[in-house]
């Protein structure tokens, strides 16, 4: 039964194991604190090395972003996955991208952050994990409800490249480091943007991990949406593997502090720490996955994803051009009022989307 | 006639939904799904093949057609 449970599960119990691992490692190496892979911070200092906000502390041009997409179009191509796609509401996608962004940082990172912050001691990720879950919640109930952004179509091979040829671009401007007269490409000369392990090792290990996820479609969204929606624990025991060895490496390389106060690129303002994620596990879930899992799509030809991930790197200019995101301070001045728009935009975009829209649009005629 | 859903173009997690709404409503016989990506292959044979289905996943042209019975 147990022999059974495991070769079932082995290859996305590995790939938690090698994430929790890796982003461990990446610590150790030179990312922030509890940050060794966090997709929504790590675009977020993408957007800042583009000079979509000018945060000085968080710009840089993260190779794991671009190893995530990467590595997926390596495994796609492989194995016969890659397959362009674009057409299912991409609007509503960048919406929602852009109001993920918004709520993962007032909590201060998206659900793998969640967990990072969790097995480095960083009791505020409780809020963060609690909103997380009742934001995937909120989801389930209109997916219940009939809740859907429309099919997507096949289309041009074209439009499934878009996504790796922008990340190969980036790459190239990590590498060359263009000067322009604006000041881009920006980055940080202190702050968590200035921390970084080195450019190679974070693209292989990130390469490996968009090979293994696109795999094993791992995803910290559906891993909870699954175990309430179809009562299916198989994504989920890839989370628990990532959180225990993201654990144990930090056990053993003494990352492990655990406490609320004074915890790395975090804040102690729980309501917001657990309303912040209730918007983003909403948003997430309402677009199909995490923001990691966007990036795996993005890598396999999925335009929609990429149109989320888009998203998200415009909201993160707006997140900190407009003062919503929190600081170790707590939110910014506008972070909770943020947060409630966007939860009220997210209920109509999933009240309109759904049986329950429809219904009430045929008793109005 | 067996009886057919098709799943194409749907995001996650509409297609298991789908087809495990369908599933618990005929309780026993066969199921044809068209499938068009290898994340919602692997989703519904996982789904049905705990609820007792046997599953049979024929790929052409890139699409899955599962038959799924009991």
């Amino acid at each position: 039964m147990l022999k059974e449970f495991f070769s079932f599960r082995k290859n996305i119990i590995f790939t938690g194991i090698f994430i929790g691992v890796s982003a461990a490692f990446l610590q150790k190496l030179g990312n922030p604190a509890n940050m060794g892979v966090c997709v929504a911070c790590m675009l977020r200092d993408i957007a800042g090395a583009l000079g979509l906000h000018r945060a000085e502390a968080v710009q840089y041009i993260r190779p794991e972003i671009i190893g995530f997409v990467l590595g997926s179009l390596i495994a796609a191509l492989m194995f016969k996955e890659f397959k362009p796609r674009a057409g299912s509401a991409p609007l509503i996608r960048f919406v929602l991208g852009f109001l993920a962004m918004v709520g993962a940082l007032v909590f201060l990172g998206c659900p793998w952050r969640t967990l990072l912050r969790l097995a480095g001691g960083d009791g505020n990720a409780l809020f963060g994990l609690a909103g997380l879950v009742v934001g995937i919640w909120i989801g389930i109930f209109f997916i219940k409800a009939g809740y859907n952004l429309g099919r997507n179509q096949k289309t041009y091979p074209i439009v499934g490249w878009i996504m790796p040829v922008i990340m190969a671009g980036l790459f190239l401007l990590l590498i060359f480091r263009p000067q322009l007269p604006s000041g881009a490409i920006f980055f940080s000369s202190e702050g968590p943007g200035s921390q970084h392990a080195p450019i190679f090792i974070a693209l292989i290990i990130a390469l490996a991990i968009g090979f293994f996820a696109q795999r094993t479609r791992f995803c910290t969204v559906a891993a909870v949406r699954d175990v309430i929606l179809i009562k299916d624990t198989y994504l989920f025991t890839g989370v628990v593997s990532l959180l225990l060895a993201a654990l144990i490496s930090n056990l053993i390389l003494e990352q492990f502090h655990p406490g609320f106060q004074g915890q790395p690129i975090a804040h102690t303002k729980q309501l917001w720490n657990f309303g912040g994620m209730v918007l983003a596990g909403l948003a997430f879930t309402l677009a199909g996955g995490c923001p990691g899992r966007q990036l795996f799509l993005s890598g396999e030809g999925d335009a929609d994803a990429a149109v989320f991930v888009l998203g998200m790197i415009a909201g993160a200019g707006f997140a900190h051009n407009f003062d919503t995101a929190s600081s170790p301070q707590g939110p910014g001045l506008w972070g909770p009022a943020s947060v409630i728009i966007g939860l009220i935009i997210c209920f109509i975009i999933a009240f309109s989307m759904s049986d329950l829209g429809k219904k009430m649009v045929e008793a109005k005629r | 006639m067996n009886q057919r859903v098709d799943v194409r173009g749907l995001s996650c997690p509409l297609p298991v939904v789908a087809v495990r709404n369908k599933l618990l409503e005929i309780k026993k016989g066969i199921l044809e799904v068209l499938i068009d990506t290898g994340t919602s292959k692997d989703n519904i044979t996982r789904m049905a093949t705990n609820a007792d289905w046997k599953v049979v996943v024929r790929e052409e042209d890139g699409e899955y057609l599962l038959t799924i019975s009991k």
